[in-house]
Order: structure tokens, then C-alpha cells, then sequence
């Protein structure tokens, strides 16, 4: 029955033997190395009889706190993954010079630089954003959980299915060698035949499922779930940023959905939308994934900008200065960001009119961006500044992004962009406000909340370790790439002629081995913390003299999060609340209405990886089946009544009583 | 500001900045800041920062305009933030502390108002650089001072994108070449760029910046070379396995070298006619540089409507012949396997096997119908004033102006 190929494909779909790569010794050393991790964990949870309490208490949770802190798990996770493939780029180019070849293969090294985009993006960045909005929001708006309370696991579970697509990628066939935008007709069936761009396809698709959701979950509970005197105008700044980002989500993740799409139907059923012939056109692929694009930028940042807004008020001591001109840049920033995407094809030929239109809007956006960096700054004149963690990476922020705003005003200014569009400058600009906005801005949030999260604060030494080589790794990664890009260098460019160009690489490949140190520091930070979680103990709920009501509840928070739902009179309720001698109330409380953990969120996104795999193997029958078997589980959901369950009176007076004994013990 | 001509002579891009700086003082304070960066870039052969086209140039002195605008503003807040992070620190008792401090009306108007005008400076640079600049619009000066002499014809050159290497076709001399572009110095050059299969980015970077090519589409980029030399030349768009070996070599030649240059390109024997495009146009890597001495006629058009294959209905006819409402039922039995196929498979799964659709008249007759609707060469000089492109661009001059009768 082994040699009937018919058959075989019938099973198998394109998947052979050949699929896997056990001929590339990276791989294979790779996979050893993933799965000899993998046993040891699945070891260590077993001998500790950990699955049923992960599951319990993890995998089927609906509370928002811990789908946070999964979120968050999972992007420092694949961290790790997008982070390994930037050294891996980095080492080829500082290698490849005077006739040496580097030593990865084009059909390597053009994955590496697409996984290591499509992974920094979108399980990176997005599951760390989301992770905090999830976490934070609720609490700051004085809210039990959010507004669907399932639909957050579900989210998350298909984000994570999104990742485990792509790591799937590593082990089984390949992935895209496209760019991580994957424009066609580089990505049609005829130029990419291979199961990269399909894994590319389903992988975005699965996870975008999830992103839109927790969008449109996270806007419910902001505009219908907040705390009673809480007005728009009285929202903590990172709810408003979260608001806008969520806005922008619920937007514009569709127009991804619909351009994926529509590819995917060029590549399975032979339309032409994007083809070559018959009519097709593939800028109309380039415009709509910009049209999608360029609000993602804004997606990652804004919620970065509102966490440096709660830090830099909560370590000078101060109320934030310009709230409400904050405000308004911020919503200026969400619809602006709708009307720029065509700066990122200048180059293809549009008119001198429609290029100046859309690098003159571009430009204005510098304008609401500026202004928050002047209410920052602001906010710290006349202040009382602490130099924690989070005051730190906030001042390492406010000096870096301004220079990768700098370059980025630069290529809008289309004339400027045609000489540096694609380039190295180009690299090093969206670098620039990535790692100097988002990602310091996300290690300012970790480190700000995680007390909050964990009831311990995070081991200052190597936070400043992880610090110190984050910044200057930075620096020394990405300033020589500026210089590259003005002396015409390319990105994507596997193998160099010139000579006098390797300095500069072997420069940036220094910096990525200074943030290598900067990550592993930030690894042994968490590790150091949870071996000394007593000495860095909070017992307060608030170790920063916090301004918002999250704050005001215990750290870790009880699943309810406030025992009484608190009542809000000023913009920073909790500071309002202890400058009026707020007492907490140590009486009458109540059961408390509670949303139940389900298994469904998880089932349906294992379904939707074994859905992902058949589409992109062609293995047809176990499509069909597993398609079936999510609508059969999604229909089967909906007469599940046992969502909801009361929190016993009794646990709530217990669980509080807890907390004023902790208190009344550090008061003495 | 639609007007970008002073006494008749187009204002460039260093002349609006000198303009907009108003004074030398602040003009020559700020070439002495920017000065040691330049060098140091300079010094590391940083093509973009010191070109030998002027069109790049002008690019350069745009890119340092920016900066500098920029920089006004960038610089303060640097020292702002350190400034007051070290001053307001919580160790500093001396230093004033107001909790409660969180508005200023006339602060909010500084901090919205500084950007603001900035932007407006930029702004205005920009729309006037980026239509100054319109990489379709004929070049009028050849350098700072030197407007293009009408009598010169451009340099026509025909850019194809391959898997994985560049085609260069000089319709005007009958030649081509492969991954060798040569040009007389301070001649206008006018290029049109497609591609064959994939997208990919025609970058020189001493000469001008760059422009996508595109199957099935055309661009249109003009440049000038200033300088005799040897550039290098690339595709600044990733387009697959062989990108890194997309590379070309640009020589900037004296006349005389030149023409010298294009009677060794003559002199070679080989054709390339239909079949060897064909041939050529299958993906290879790192391709050295080759000549032809004569190429097909219309082979541009050809390749740009996707009709190099004898027998292939090429897209312009393909359109019109849609626009006067398409051959109806007819036009279904059109169509023909595809007999020749580059790549490993080109169709997807669930569709019938890729097809084609055949030419309606023979390939003769459609160069010889070609030849006699070629339009006639625009002017190389434009010192038109600088409109949006959707509008008509005055007739007369602007105030003065006589009233055109109406037809009412």
C-alpha cells in the first residue's frame, strides 16, 4: 500500500517524507534542542502533577488577569524564537563578505528574515500589547473581568495557535521566503508553490481571529464597563490609549482577513486577483495590506505611549500634565493613522500629488506625537522623580524615539524616501520606534505592573542589567545601520562585494549580542525575583504610590478584583481616594456574580491548528473533518448553561479578611 | 506656493532652502553643526550623502534640509529631558515640587504650536521637492545652473527586471545589455521600467533614487549622470533566491566613450529576438555581464504587455478589446493551455490548468500597427509650474491675465 502515490496523497496531502528537513543540520540541532525542552517540561509538570491544576486554573481560565499573564508568556516565549532569528541575520551579513557565502542558504536565510518580521509583529509585540491592555484595563476602570469573558480565552488560545502554526513552520516543510508583508506575485502559487506563504496564510488568519475578538472585547468593557463617576474624560490614559488601539484593531484587522483572503483564494482555487495576468494586479494587494499596516504601527505603540503616561505621573509624583490635550492626540493619532499608508510604496510610481498628500499627513502626526512628548516631559518639570525600573526605560524611551521620530518624519518626506525606501536606514528607523517605543515601553509596563500581577517586585539588579544592555545593545545594533543605509546598502541582502561595509555589520552584530545579554538578564530577573519573591514582597497592593485603582486592590488581585466596586471622583481616583482618607471596607460584603471556566477556548483553537495544517498540506479529509468538528464545538458552546457561578459570601469576607491582616501587619 | 519659478528661472531645492531659511548667518551656523556628521559620512563612502547625479543631489540637499528643520526641535527636547530628569530627581530637595501642576494654557500652546510650524516648513518643502523632484517629470536642468539644452534627446532606456538579473534595452542604437548600463554624462536619460515576473526596485544610487518595477505596469524614472565613473547599481526590492546577485554595474561615460562604448555593443553578433528573451528570462543567478548587439524591435512592449510568447494576446489589446465590451461567449474559447511554463507549477490546486489567451492578429501585423502609433517624444525640458497632476496646468500667466471667452 506504500507505493500507491495516489493513496498516499490522499492520506498525507503534500506532506512526505521530504517535508521534513532533517538534511539541514541547524534544524536538526534545533529540533533536538526544542524537543529535549520540551520533555523536560512536560517531565517536570508531570512529576509535579501540575497538568490538572494548569488546566484548571490556566488553560480553561476566563479570568482577564491570568489570559494576561498568558498573553504575556507567550510573547516572551516567542521572544526568544524572533530574537534568535535576528542573530542568525546577523551573523550571516557580518560573514558574508569577499566571496564567502555566509553560512545560511538563500532558502534559509530568506525564512529567517520573514519568520523573524512575521513573529516580532504578531507574537511578539501583539500577544505582550495585548497581554497588558488585558491585564491592566479592567483593573484600572474598577471592573470584575471583561465584557466577554470567553471570548478572551478564546482569543488567546487562537493567537497561540497563530504561534504554534509558525513553529510548526521550523520542523515541518517550510516557511514563507517572501517578507514578512508577503507581497505577490513573489507570494502566488506560481513564484512560491511551496507551504511557506501557506503556513504565512493561516497562521495570520488563525491568530488575526483572535486579535480581532479581543479587540472588540476590550472596546465593550471600556465603554460599557467602567466604574460608576468614571467619564471618558476621567479614564486613566493607558485605558484611553488601549481604547484607541482597540478602535484601530476592530478596524483595520479585518482588511487583513479580507486581502489574506483573497490570496488564498489565488493560491488555492486560481483567481486573479493579484496575478499577473488575466486582470489581476498585485498593488492592489500592496495597498490593502498597507491599509491594514500602517494603523498596526499605531496598534503596538499607543498602548506603549499610555503606559509611559502612568509611569512618568506615578514616579514624579505628579498629576500628568495636559491630560486632556493627551487625550485628544491620542484619538487625533487613531484617525491620522487611517490616512498614511501610502507612504510605504512612494516608490511604485504614484503621482507627485498623492505622494506629497500622504507624506504631509504622515508629517502631521509628528505633531500629536510631539505634544506627548512634551507633556512627558512636563509632567516630570517640577516633580519628584524616582529612578525606578520603570522611570528608567520611560527616560531611555523619551531620548530614542525621538531620533527614530526623527528619521521617520525624514521618509515621509518623499523625495528623501526614494533614495532610502527598502534600505538600511529604513531598517534602523522602524527598529528605532519599535524597540525604543513598544518594547521599552512594554518593560516598563512589565516591570510597573508585575508587582500587581505577582504581589512581588522585579529584581532591581538585573533589571538594570537588562536595562543597561537593552539601551546600549540598541544602539550599537541599529546606529550603524543608519550609516549603512545612507552609504545604499538594501535590506534582505544575503551576501556583500564591498569590504568597507562589514565593519558596520560586525558593529550591529556586537549590539544584538549586547541585547542577547539584555534578554537573558531579563530571564534571570524573572528568575531571581521568584527565588527571592519574600524579601521583594508588596503587601500594600500599591509599591509605587500608584495614582489609578488598580492600585487600590490587593496584589495579586482576588478573582473579583474589588470586593465593592469603587466609586470614582477624579481623573487619579486611587491618589484622590488616599489624599480623602479612604477607608476600606471591612463589612457587608456579598457573593459575587463570577463568569466559569471553559475548555471550549482551547479545544477550538487545537481544532483550528489541525484545520490550519490540513489547508496547508492539502490534506483534504482531515480538513473537511476538522472544520466539521469547530462548528459541531462552537454550536455545541452555545448550549453550555453553565457559564456563571456566585463567589460565595463567605470566601469574599475571607479572602478580604486575609488582606486586612496583611495590611494591619505592615502598618506595624 | 504653486509657483516654484523666480524671475523665470525654477527654484531648486537648495535655492527654496535658502529661501526658507532667510539669512546667511543662521544658513552658514547650521553648515558648520552639520558639517562633522557629513564628513564622517563622507569619509565612509556614503553614496547617498554625496551623489554624482543631480537628481540624487537634490535628493541629499533635501534629506539635510529635513534634518536640520528637524533638529530644531529634536535637540531642545534631548536636552530637556535630561535636563529636567537630573534636576527634578527625588534626591534634589532644592529643586520645586507641585504635585498638583498639571495645566498651562499658554505651555499647550507652545508645545502644539513649535511642532505645528515645523511641519508647515517641511510640508511646504515637501509638496514643492516631491513635484520638483516626480521622478516622470522631464528633467530641466542637468545641474545646479545648467538647464537641459532642448536640442539634446534624452537617452532612452528600456529597463526589464528578470529572476535574477537586469535587461537593458537602448531603443534609439537597437542594443542591449545585461547587468551593464552605460550613459553619456550630462545627458537627460529617460527610463521605462517593467518587469517579468516578480516586483523588484531599479536603484542607483549615485544617480537618483529609485523606482519599482512591475509586471505589467510601467514606470518612468528621469536622471542625469554628472560625473564619469563606475556606480553600482541594484534591485532595492527582495524578489526572491537570487536577490542578493541583482547587481549592476552604471557607467557614467564622456561622449566619446560613450559612443566608443556603443560601437563594442554593436559589434557583437548576438540577437536578442523573442526565443532568446524567452530563454533569458528563466531565473538564474549572479549573472555576469553580457551584450547584444541588435534586439527586437518592440521587445518592451512585448515583455510590459506580457506578450513575448508568439501567439499570447498582449494586455493593452486585451483591454480594448474588453472596453469596447469583449468578445463575448467567443472570447471563452480563446483561451489555450499553456504549453511553456517556467516554474515548477504555476496553477493552484483547484483551478483547470493554467491557460492563455491567443492574439487575434499576427505578430507583424501588431508592430507594424505599433510602429505607426508611436507617440512623438515629449519635450526633455519642463519648467512648468508645479500643480497637482489632476490640474490643468495654466496657459497663461496667473494675474494679468486675459480672460479666455467663455462658451456660454
Amino acid at each position: 500500500m506504500f507505493d500507491n502515490p495516489n493513496l498516499l496523497k490522499a492520506v498525507f496531502g503534500r506532506l512526505t517524507l521530504e517535508s521534513f528537513p532533517y538534511h539541514e543540520p541547524i534544524l536538526v540541532g534545533t529540533f533536538a534542542m526544542v524537543a529535549l525542552g520540551g520533555l523536560a517540561l512536560v517531565g517536570l509538570l508531570t512529576y509535579y502533577r501540575l497538568w490538572g491544576y494548569l488546566w484548571r486554573e490556566w488553560f480553561t481560565s476566563i479570568d482577564h488577569k491570568r489570559i494576561g499573564i498568558m498573553y504575556m508568556i507567550l510573547g516572551i516565549v516567542m521572544l526568544l524564537r524572533g530574537f534568535a532569528d535576528a542573530i542568525m541575520m546577523r551573523l550571516q551579513q557580518a560573514m558574508a563578505f569577499g566571496g564567502s557565502d555566509g553560512y545560511l542558504p538563500a532558502h534559509h536565510y530568506d525564512q529567517v528574515f520573514t519568520a523573524h518580521g512575521v513573529i516580532m509583529i504578531f507574537f511578539v509585540a501583539m500577544p505582550l500589547v495585548t497581554g497588558l491592555m488585558n491585564f491592566v484595563v479592567p483593573l484600572q476602570i474598577g471592573a470584575r473581568d471583561v465584557s466577554f469573558p470567553f471570548l478572551n480565552n478564546f482569543s488567546f488560545w487562537m493567537t497561540t495557535a497563530g504561534a504554534i502554526l509558525v513553529m510548526m513552520s521550523l520542523f515541518v516543510g517550510e516557511f514563507a521566503k517572501t517578507g514578512w508583508l508577503a507581497y505577490p506575485p513573489l507570494s502566488n502559487i506560481g513564484y512560491s508553490p511551496d507551504v511557506g506563504v501557506d503556513y504565512y496564510i493561516w497562521a495570520l488568519q488563525i491568530a488575526g481571529i483572535g486579535t480581532l475578538l479581543s479587540g472588540v472585547n476590550l472596546v465593550a468593557t471600556i465603554v460599557k464597563m467602567r466604574a460608576p463617576g468614571m467619564t471618558m474624560m476621567k479614564l486613566p490614559v493607558f485605558t484611553w490609549t488601549a481604547l484607541c488601539t482597540n478602535v484601530l484593531i476592530v478596524a483595520a484587522f479585518p482588511v487583513l482577513t479580507a486581502v489574506l483572503a483573497l490570496l488564498s483564494l489565488d493560491r488555492y482555487v486560481g483567481t486573479n486577483f493579484f496575478t499577473n495576468d488575466f486582470g489581476g494586479n498585485p498593488m492592489m494587494y500592496v495597498n490593502l495590506i498597507w491599509i491594514w499596516g500602517h494603523p498596526e504601527v499605531y496598534i503596538l505603540i499607543l498602548p506603549a505611549f499610555g503606559i509611559f503616561s502612568e509611569v512618568t505621573s506615578t514616579f514624579s509624583g505628579k498629576r500628568l500634565f495636559g491630560y486632556t490635550s493627551m487625550v485628544y492626540a491620542t484619538v487625533v493619532i487613531t484617525i491620522l493613522a487611517y490616512l498614511v499608508w501610502l507612504h510605504h510604496f512612494f516608490t511604485m510610481g504614484s503621482g507627485a500629488s498623492v505622494n506629497s498628500f500622504f507624506g504631509i499627513t504622515t508629517m502631521i502626526i509628528s505633531i500629536p506625537t510631539g505634544a506627548k512628548i512634551f507633556n512627558w516631559l512636563f509632567t516630570m518639570y517640577r516633580g519628584r522623580i524616582r529612578f525606578e525600573l520603570p522611570m528608567m526605560w520611560t527616560i531611555a524611551f523619551m531620548l530614542t524615539f525621538v531620533i527614530g521620530g526623527m528619521t521617520g518624519v525624514l521618509l515621509a518626506v518623499p523625495p528623501a524616501d526614494f533614495v532610502l525606501h527598502n534600505s538600511l536606514f529604513l531598517v534602523a528607523h522602524f527598529h528605532n520606534v519599535i524597540i525604543g517605543g513598544v518594547l521599552f515601553g512594554l518593560f516598563a509596563g512589565i516591570s510597573y505592573w508585575f508587582p500587581k500581577a505577582f504581589g512581588f517586585k522585579l529584581d532591581p539588579f538585573w533589571g538594570k542589567m537588562s536595562f543597561w544592555f537593552w539601551v546600549i545593545g540598541f544602539y550599537f545594533a541599529f546606529m550603524p545601520l543608519y550609516v549603512l543605509g545612507l552609504m545604499g546598502v538594501t535590506r534582505r541582502l544575503r551576501v556583500f562585494n564591498d569590504p568597507s561595509l562589514q565593519i558596520w555589520f560586525v558593529i550591529a552584530a556586537f549590539g544584538a549580542v549586547l541585547i542577547a545579554i539584555g534578554i537573558l538578564s531579563f530571564l534571570i530577573q524573572i528568575y531571581v525575583s521568584i527565588r527571592n519573591r519574600d524579601k521583594l514582597a508588596d503587601l500594600t497592593g500599591d509599591p509605587w504610590d500608584g495614582r489609578t485603582l488598580e492600585w487600590s486592590t490587593a496584589s495579586p488581585p482576588p478573582a473579583y478584583n474589588f470586593a465593592f466596586t469603587p466609586v470614582v471622583h477624579d481623573l487619579d481616583a486611587w491618589h484622590d481616594m488616599k489624599r480623602r482618607g479612604y477607608t476600606r471596607p471591612l463589612e457587608g460584603f456579598k457573593a459575587i456574580h463570577m463568569p466559569s471556566n471553559t475548555g471550549t477556548g482551547i479545544i477550538l483553537a487545537v481544532l483550528s491548528i489541525i484545520f490550519g495544517f490540513a489547508m496547508i498540506w492539502y490534506i483534504w479529509w482531515l480538513a473537511a473533518a476538522s472544520f466539521i468538528a469547530l462548528l459541531a464545538v462552537t454550536i455545541g458552546h452555545t448550549f453550555n448553561y453553565k457559564r456563571d457561578f456566585h463567589i460565595p459570601a463567605e470566601d469574599v469576607v475571607r479572602t478580604e479578611g486575609e488582606r486586612t491582616a496583611l495590611l494591619a501587619g505592615v502598618a506595624r | 506656493m504653486s509657483n516654484v519659478t523666480l524671475n523665470g528661472v525654477p527654484l531648486r531645492m537648495a535655492q527654496i532652502s535658502a529661501v526658507i531659511m532667510t539669512g546667511t548667518t543662521l544658513k552658514r551656523f547650521l553648515a558648520v553643526a552639520i558639517l562633522p556628521f557629513l564628513t564622517m559620512l563622507t569619509a565612509c563612502n556614503a553614496v547617498v550623502m554625496s551623489p554624482s547625479g543631480d537628481v540624487a543631489a537634490q535628493q541629499r540637499d533635501l534629506i539635510v534640509i529635513s534634518t536640520i528643520l528637524m533638529l530644531i526641535i529634536i535637540v531642545p527636547v534631548m536636552l530637556l529631558t535630561v535636563f529636567f530628569a537630573w534636576r527634578y530627581r527625588q534626591s534634589n530637595a532644592a529643586a520645586r515640587y507641585e504635585p498638583d501642576w498639571d495645566h498651562s494654557t499658554q505651555l499647550e500652546l507652545i508645545i502644539w504650536a513649535a511642532p505645528l510650524l515645523i511641519i508647515i516648513c517641511l510640508g511646504a518643502l515637501t509638496w514643492m521637492g516631491t513635484h520638483l523632484l516626480d521622478p516622470y517629470r522631464p528633467l530641466d536642468r542637468i545641474a545646479p545652473g545648467k538647464l537641459v539644452d532642448k536640442q539634446v534627446k534624452p537617452l532612452q532606456v528600456e529597463v526589464v527586471a528578470l529572476d535574477w538579473k537586469w535587461l537593458f534595452i537602448y531603443p534609439e542604437y537597437g542594443v542591449a545589455t545585461i547587468n551593464e548600463l552605460a550613459a553619456p554624462v550630462d545627458r537627460p536619460i529617460d527610463f521605462r521600467l517593467t518587469s517579468s515576473a516578480v516586483m523588484n526596485s531599479f536603484y542607483i544610487p549615485a544617480l537618483a533614487g529609485q523606482i519599482y518595477t512591475m509586471p505589467g505596469m510601467q514606470t518612468k524614472l528621469s536622471a542625469v549622470i554628472n560625473h564619469p565613473g563606475t556606480f553600482e547599481g541594484f534591485s532595492a526590492n527582495y524578489s526572491g533566491a537570487g536577490f542578493s546577485g541583482m547587481k549592476f554595474a552604471f557607467l557614467g561615460l564622456s561622449d566619446a566613450d560613450f559612443d566608443k562604448w556603443m560601437a563594442d555593443v554593436k559589434a557583437q553578433g548576438t540577437k536578442l529576438d523573442r526565443n532568446a528573451y524567452l530563454e533569458l528570462e528563466r531565473p538564474s543567478e549572479n549573472e555576469p555581464a553580457r551584450r547584444y548587439g541588435s534586439v527586437e524591435t518592440q521587445l518592451f512592449t512585448a515583455v510590459l504587455n506580457r506578450c513575448v510568447e508568439l501567439g499570447k494576446m498582449c494586455m493593452d489589446e486585451m483591454s480594448s478589446i474588453d472596453a469596447k465590451g469583449g468578445l463575448g461567449l467567443a472570447g471563452i474559447n480563446n483561451v489555450h493551455p499553456l504549453e511553456y511554463d517556467k516554474y515548477r507549477r504555476r496553477g493552484a490546486i483547484f483551478a483547470p490548468p493554467a491557460t492563455f489567451v491567443s492574439r487575434i492578429c499576427t505578430t507583424e501585423e501588431e508592430e507594424r500597427m505599433r510602429a505607426a502609433a508611436q507617440s512623438p517624444l515629449l519635450s526633455p525640458r519642463d519648467t512648468s509650474p508645479v500643480l497637482g497632476a489632476g490640474l490643468p496646468r495654466p496657459t497663461a500667466p496667473l494675474f494679468g491675465a486675459q480672460r479666455r471667452p467663455s462658451n456660454s
